[in-house]
Formats: structure tokens, C-alpha cells, sequence
């Protein structure tokens, strides 16, 4: 099967609804559309935080994102694939990441939309600084993430 | 060899610095050796790249370990681990 892909990565906001209907676009076999959308919190590791500035490396972000496309495309039945991640200043509850799938049926729209985030969390260039009332500090790299990502190097759970 | 080097996010912010063009010695021949060259230069460069720091490491735009090989003109990027979605 084909996917069709799209990644962007820019500062501009974006509609999940108009999103997610042009994911659908007039392909009538996908029967399930599945996304997750990130937030920037108020809050992270004990601290209020005001606002959050996003950092990449242009070039190799977009090549990242889409590698990693690419393998959930072989891994699950996928009809298309929809990625936008912001960079820039942000602040709660600003949208931060979509990961939209669409398939004709539901259990690999799910896994390929978890796989794509858990991917992107450890794969992709982004940096996060955030602004709390002690002054900026780089969000660390969480262990949990590493975690995340490793369980679908365990052989067969691509089903 | 002629590389050249760009730094993002902490690293970047330690070293005062977002990119640079090096020339560096024929034995410097991988990711790891070009690491222990730069944070050999002094102080603030051991601070942000020696051994112990969590740094990871891109060429020509690909995330590569310490044994990746370099060559002639290519892009070395180092950064801590990312944080994005």
C-alpha cells in the first residue's frame, strides 16, 4: 500500500479538525483515523512554567520525521500519515505536535500513531527550554522515553 | 579533513558558538576521536563535550554513534538527547 505522507515543521498553529479531514481526503477504504495532540503544560518537574521555546536542527528534522514515517509505513497497513511539529516560543495550553494516522482499520492506526510519537520523542532534533519562576532551564531527556521507544525493537510486536 | 561543526540547544549554549569550520588532524577519523579533539581545546569545550556529558551526534544530518566515520566536508552536529513532542 501507498501512504500518504505529510510533515511540516513550523511555528504557525494548526486545526486538528481540518487536519484530520484532509488525512481522510476522498479515500473511502480507511476506516480509522487515529491522532495524538501534544500540549505545551503549566507545569513540569515541580516548577510552574510560563512558556516553553522549541528548538530544531533544519534539515535533519525533517529528515528524521520522515525516516520515521517511512518505517511505520512498513511495519502497519497505513493509507496516510500526517506530522506537524511547532518550534518557536509557546505557552499553555499551546498545541505543540499532531501525529495523525489513518488505515482501514483501527489496530494499526493506534500502533503506528504510538510508534511514530515514541520515535519522534527520542529520534527527532527538538529541543525544549522552558521558562519557570527560577529563571530558563533545558528540559532533560526522560529514561521513560528511551523505554517507550525500545519496546518496538522487541521482535514482533510489528503485527 | 575539513568539517563542519554546528551545536544546538545546552551545547550550543555552552559553547557560545552555533557553528564553526575546523580542519583537524588526519587521526581524527571518527565521531568519538573528533569529540575528544574539541573538548581537548580547553576548559568551557570539556565542560560541554567530555567524557561523562550526555551528547549525542549527527553527520551529514543522520544520528550516528562514537565509531560513525567522518570525511572530507561533512556536517558533524553534536546535541544533548532530545526532547521534542
Amino acid at each position: 500500500m501507498t501512504t500518504r505522507v505529510s510533515i511540516s515543521v513550523q511555528s504557525e498553529d494548526f486545526d486538528v479538525s481540518a487536519e484530520l479531514v484532509a488525512l481522510r481526503a476522498d479515500d473511502t477504504s480507511i476506516g480509522a483515523v487515529v491522532n495524538f495532540v501534544g500540549l505545551v503544560r503549566d507545569r513540569n518537574d515541580g516548577a510552574q512554567v510560563s512558556a516553553m521555546t522549541l528548538e530544531h536542527y533544519p534539515g535533519m528534522t525533517e529528515r528524521a520525521l520522515e525516516k520515521i514515517v517511512a518505517e511505520a509505513a512498513q511495519r502497519w497497513s497505513l493509507a496516510a500519515v500526517r506530522v506537524i511539529h511547532r518550534v518557536g516560543t509557546l505557552r499553555a495550553p499551546d498545541q505543540i505536535v499532531l501525529v495523525a494516522t489513518a488505515s482501514m482499520h483501527r489496530g494499526d492506526a493506534f500502533e503506528a500513531c504510538a510508534f511514530i510519537m515514541d520515535y519522534l520523542k527520542t529520534r527527532a532534533p527538538f529541543w525544549k527550554r522552558e521558562d519557570t519562576p527560577a529563571g530558563s532551564r533545558w528540559v532533560e531527556a526522560r529514561e521513560s522515553d528511551d523505554d517507550a521507544a525500545a519496546r518496538w525493537d522487541t521482535p514482533g510486536t510489528n503485527a | 579533513m575539513k568539517l563542519e561543526l554546528r551545536f544546538f540547544a545546552s551545547v550550543r549554549e555552552a559553547l557560545s558558538c552555533d557553528a564553526e569550520s575546523v580542519d583537524v588532524p588526519a587521526e581524527v577519523g571518527t565521531v568519538g576521536a573528533l569529540r575528544d579533539w574539541l573538548a581537548a581545546r580547553g576548559d568551557t569545550w570539556s565542560r560541554a563535550l567530555g567524557a561523562g556529558k550526555s551528547v549525542r551526534a549527527a553527520v551529514d544530518l543522520d544520528m550516528v554513534g562514537a565509531d560513525a566515520p567522518l570525511h572530507e566536508g561533512a556536517e558533524v552536529a553534536f546535541f544533548p538527547p532530545v526532547t521534542g513532542g
